[in-house]
């Protein structure tokens, strides 16, 4: 099979209240991508996922998974995903090991094999200590694993993970993302939203940003870093200051005493910059930037809409 | 084979939720039978004296027994499905490669085996206060099981509408408990005036009670063959309706 692992064409949805959600998607994810889907709030993100997995109606358009349409290929599309949902959907009062063995069962995976594969991803999630007790009694953190344990069960051609790292601490989001990681690299296609722009770009090859039910932005994370015009730089100074220096066409802002904000276009070189502080007698004891480079883009994009 | 699978899954966890919390779901019919055997069987029944040829707590067993499969097998489905929209743990299944028919089919069958459970010792219970002799054991069996899925179909429909915990109490509360209670489980419709006895006749639980009576007494106010005819009709009616609404998302899919 050489189809795309998903195709989108003009897909739109509108629900009961009115609201349109998506204005026409369009987005073709290549097999072994791992494509970042960004936006803010209500852009459009988890519809678009929800339209994929079958838990939200289409309003119009098409979509494929590895080249079979969602509605007329229902049961073949369905044991190519693997879904990890934004928020916990599994009964909390169930025993954590029979959530997973249960959606084994709904996939027709048979008991023997079920509960092989089940021992496998919850040791592998860390979750193998746990597996007699009720989800309630999980951390955050172990609920979220239960759910990539739980989407893993039939061996997913398609993973997507909804904010899969959402209120996860520092150390377990560094081992999921090593998991998703070791998991796309065995050929696993794999589509993340995600709030923290340093994940998308850490992890994905590919990023797509979504803003009010449009994609406006779909490329390898370096070209479109590349399409930054401006980047905006944090200068912590070693004198105080009483006002912001003069840098000619360099904006620039005093945030308190010491620290200078300078916003730097690509036309301009960070040696002038320096060169015109040193002449006005200023040191520069560090420097970094202000933001994420793919979240300053992502900000820049969806400011554009006059947010 | 893989169908086989799901449908098993979806059985056995209803079976196991049902077992895992009987304090809820089985000892309480258990005991409101028995509240019944005393008070109506025992204590009331003696001056009431025969009724249909048999004394009293006899003529009510079936009733009773009846009313147990109903609402316990609706509420299996109703509890078990909202829960799982509740809780979304629905999405489980619905991204899942299980047709609609499977999951209808699951829910069902779970909440017959709830029904059936109950009516069982419902009817144990009884033989502490009656002496009981099944006449026709086989349209005992085909009346128990029709009913307890023409209600677990019923729980499901609901399921899928109800948008809160108290939309799944307002149909057993108000309408199947009236109805229930007016579809002769206590008297034979025999004892009403024609005008009453006609407005009866257009209560389908009556059609089971008496169904279900004739199976193990051997006398019915009803045609046997009326009573199981309009049963599976309503069964296939139901399924079909349930069918289509889960097909088309209704309750479940934005």
């Amino acid at each position: 099979m050489t189809e795309r692992a998903l195709s989108i064409e003009g897909l739109r949805k509108t629900y009961s209240n009115g609201f349109q959600a998506l204005d026409g998607i369009y987005l073709d994810v290549e097999r072994g991508d791992f494509v970042a889907l960004l936006g803010p709030n209500g852009a459009g993100k988890s519809t678009t996922i929800g339209i994929i997995c079958s838990l939200i109606t289409k309003s119009s358009g098409n979509v494929k998974v590895f080249g079979m349409d969602i509605e007329r290929q229902r049961s073949p599309v369905r044991r190519c995903i693997g879904l990890v949902p934004q928020e916990f959907n599994f009964n909390i009062f169930e025993p954590v090991e029979e959530i997973v063995l249960n959606q084994a069962g709904y996939y027709g995976i048979p008991r023997r094999e079920a509960r092989r594969r089940t021992a496998a991803v919850l040791q592998q999630m860390g979750l193998w200590e746990k597996r007699r007790g009720s989800a309630r009694e999980l951390s955050g953190g172990m609920k979220r694993r239960l759910m990539i344990a739980r989407a893993l069960i039939h061996k997913p051609q398609l993973l997507i993970l909804d904010e899969p790292t959402a209120g996860v601490d520092l150390e377990i989001r560094r081992s999921m993302w090593e998991f998703l990681r070791e998991t796309n690299r065995s050929g696993v296609t794999i589509i993340l939203t995600t709030h923290y722009l340093e994940e998308a770009e850490s992890l994905c090859d590919r990023v797509a940003i979504i803003d009010r039910g449009r994609i406006v932005e779909h490329g390898p994370v370096s070209d479109l870093i590349g399409k930054l015009d401006v980047e905006t730089f944090v200068l912590n100074t070693r004198a105080p200051l009483r006002r912001a220096p003069a840098l000619g066409d360099y904006p620039v802002r005093l945030l308190d005493s010491r620290t200078l904000e300078v916003e730097i276009s690509r036309r301009h070189s960070i040696n002038v910059l320096f060169e015109r502080l040193s002449v006005q007698g200023i040191q520069v004891l560090s420097m970094r930037n202000k933001a994420n480079r793919l979240e300053e883009l992502f900000l820049r994009l969806v400011d554009r809409g006059g947010r | 084979m893989s169908n086989r699978v799901a449908l098993f899954t979806i059985v056995s966890r209803e079976v196991l939720r049902f077992m895992r919390i009987w304090l809820q779901t089985l000892l309480p019919p258990v005991v409101v039978t028995a509240l019944y055997f005393i008070i109506f069987g025992n204590l009331i029944g003696p001056r009431i004296g025969s009724m249909d040829g048999f004394d009293y707590s006899q003529f009510i067993m079936p009733g009773l027994v009846m009313m147990a499969v109903i609402t316990n097998s609706y509420s299996n489905v109703v509890s078990s499905f909202y829960s799982a929209k509740f809780h979304r743990s629905i999405e489980e299944m619905l991204i899942s490669p299980m047709p609609g028919y499977l999951i209808l089919l699951g829910y069902t069958l779970g909440g017959v085996l709830r029904g059936l459970v109950v009516g069982v010792l419902v009817m144990a219970v009884a033989l502490l206060f009656t002496e009981l002799r099944v006449e026709h054991v086989w349209i005992t069996v085909i009346i128990v099981v029709l009913t307890a899925t023409l209600f677990s179909i019923g729980g499901f429909i609901n399921a899928l509408f109800a948008k809160s915990f108290d939309d799944i109490s307002i149909v057993p509360t108000f309408v199947l408990a009236p109805l229930t209670y007016l579809g002769g489980v206590f008297y034979s419709i025999d004892m009403l005036s024609p005008f009453w006895r006609q407005i009866s006749l257009a209560n389908p639980i009556l059609y089971m009670v008496n169904g279900f009576r004739y199976g193990v007494l051997g006398v019915s106010d009803i045609g046997i063959g009326v009573a199981i005819g309009l049963i599976v009709a309503m069964v296939l009616i139901a399924f079909g309706v349930a069918l289509a609404l889960l097909e088309r998302g209704v309750g479940i899919r934005s």
